[in-house]
């Protein structure tokens, strides 16, 4: 099993979440998160005092799926979010050692 | 039905003839002229709503999310707080008697008001009756220490504000307010005032420049809040700032048009000036940062439309439109740079600047009035001078050493006897938890 990190921009959302539901995944979870990669931050000036804004706002996406789903997971994500301007984001894929869903009991791919 | 409205005109009538002298009598009575009356009754709402929601929202929305009550609360509390000391003694240390630098006791506890217009002491605001002219002037005592909360927002201790409120209306708006407009040392044309006396229609001394600098001083004594300059300091709501602005630009008209004290011409004069001077404000503000940041920015908008309201303040009843636009586009300029250089210059946390728009502001219009007076909107005053502007500027040093010298001796009593700071963790968690055990935002 395993574990997908995406780190995405705000107005992707919908997009992703809708191609990953017709993909065939369940469920997800959703972060609102601040950071910084290539993309890097913006300054905003009050009153002729200025401040670096060093993260920027994005959201993150956490899904799990088994190994065979996997590459489509990453596909539909990379399709839905991509814009090609810098500040698409990220993918991060993990292992994952177990899922258990509290109300059954049930663990593995059975939790899924 | 018909019966009825039939059966009310006769009862009118009967009234009629029962209190024939009490209906007539008032209309030829100045003082209860119902158009007078109408106005500062308005006017005087319209000044309240300056301090909440107007500054209020104005302020609060410059400060971090963990103080937004705690500079609500200073705004709320101030219209509770001063009310209470206005009709007390703070009336009376302002308009009582004819000493040359402070008022008298004798309307402590508002004795001798009446709806008439001939207490003792030979009151001011002829036009309505004395009872009116006292609600619409305490206003003015809510609004001015409320302006200084500003410099010292998220750091300043609850009680210290609110004593420090109490003592600095007492000893420096009291007997400035009563050298300004209650024939003192520093009211035009009065017997023995400074240079012939100064101009200042509805409050760039009393107001603007006391509080400005008294705020100055106030923020250099309890110094910069923890991690300024180095931790992310951005207001956590410029919404709230930008429609408190509008809400104060609202109010002002009160406030400029209500010192006319009448519904008459001068109120007109002041109330077209007020709104120029704002408008010009707000566009050289923006049009500035346009310059130098490449953006126009809404808070500088904001920021310059209260420039040049502060900057209007003094000379509402003495300019011509024209020279209130340039007034206004000044004062943008000037606060612009007093904001944003002074204060990295020098290193001093005016937390919102009050200092840069009030006492920078109230400075600029004090000059300017001096410059652009004429006898064409005010007959009985003098036309712009360079003995003119040597007199306000005199008015504005007084203004300024008495505002120094007065709140340091008050900021120092305070800091040694209950402290000004709350403590570093309080500051740290936010006034609202630390000072009011509340938070503004759940979630």
């Amino acid at each position: 099993m395993k574990k997908v990190e995406a780190i995405i921009r705000h107005f992707k959302l919908e997009e992703v979440k809708n191609a990953l539901t017709e993909g065939g995944l369940t469920g997800m979870t959703i972060t609102e998160v601040r950071g910084f990669g290539r993309q890097k931050g913006h300054t905003e000036m009050y009153r002729g005092t200025e401040y670096a804004v060093d993260f920027v706002p994005k959201v993150k996406v956490e899904v799990v799926c088994t190994d065979e789903q996997l590459q489509s997971v990453v596909d539909i994500m990379m399709q839905a979010a991509q814009t090609g301007q810098i500040g698409d984001g990220k993918i991060f894929v993990s292992d994952l050692a177990n899922i258990i869903r509290i109300r059954t009991g049930e663990t593995g791919q059975d939790a899924l | 039905m018909r019966r009825v409205r039939c059966g009310s005109v006769l009862l009118f009538v009967f009234f009629l003839l029962l209190f024939p002298q009490s209906l007539f009598a008032q209309e030829a009575d100045p003082a209860t002229n119902p158009g007078h009356l109408t106005w500062m009754l308005t006017s005087s709402a319209l000044v309240l709503f300056m301090t909440a929601p107007g500054l209020a929202m104005f302020y609060s929305g410059l400060v971090r999310r963990k103080n937004v009550l705690g500079v609500m609360m200073q705004c709320l509390f101030l219209m509770g707080l001063m009310s209470v000391v206005w009709a007390l003694w703070g009336y009376s240390l302002c308009f009582g008697g004819e000493g040359k630098f402070i008022g008298n006791f004798d309307h402590v506890f508002l004795k001798g008001l009446t709806m008439g217009t001939e207490t003792p002491g030979e009151l001011p605001g002829g036009e309505v009756p004395d009872l009116i002219f006292m609600i619409f002037q305490g206003m003015f005592f809510i609004i001015t220490p409320a302006l200084i909360c500003g410099a010292f927002a998220e750091r300043m201790k609850f009680s210290a504000m609110a004593l420090f409120s109490v003592l600095w209306g007492t000893f420096v708006y009291c007997p400035l307010c009563h050298m300004v407009w209650g024939e003192g040392w520093l009211y035009y044309g009065s017997e023995g005032s400074l240079l012939g006396g100064a101009l200042d229609f509805a409050g760039g001394t009393v107001v603007h420049i006391s509080s400005g600098v008294s705020a100055l001083l106030a923020a250099m004594m309890i110094g910069r809040r923890l991690g300024f300059g180095s931790e992310d300091m951005r207001p956590h709501n410029l919404t709230y700032t930008v429609l408190g602005a509008a809400m104060l630009w609202v109010g002002w008209f009160g406030f400029n048009a209500g010192s006319a004290v009448a519904a008459n011409d001068s109120a007109a004069n002041a109330f077209v000036v007020t709104h120029l001077s704002a408008s010009a404000g707000a566009l050289s503000w923006a049009l500035i940062e346009l310059i130098f940041r490449g953006k126009p920015g809404v808070l500088g908008t904001a920021s310059g439309a209260v420039a040049g309201l502060v900057c209007i303040t003094p000379a509402a009843g003495f300019v011509q439109p024209m020279p209130a636009l340039a007034m206004g586009a000044i004062a943008g300029v000037v606060c612009y740079f007093a904001c944003g250089k002074l204060k990295a210059t020098f290193g001093y946390d005016d937390s919102l600047d009050a200092f840069g728009v009030h006492g920078v502001g109230g400075t600029l219009g004090a000059i300017l009035t001096g410059v652009f007076a004429t006898q064409q909107v005010y007959p009985d005053g003098p036309n712009g001078s360079v003995q003119l502007v040597i007199a306000q500027a005199a008015a504005v040093g007084v203004t300024v050493v008495l505002s120094l010298v007065v709140s340091f001796v008050l900021l120092k009593i305070l800091d040694i006897t209950i402290g000004l700071r709350i403590s570093q963790e309080g500051e740290v968690r936010g006034l609202d938890i630390a000072e009011h055990g509340e938070e503004g935002y759940i979630s």
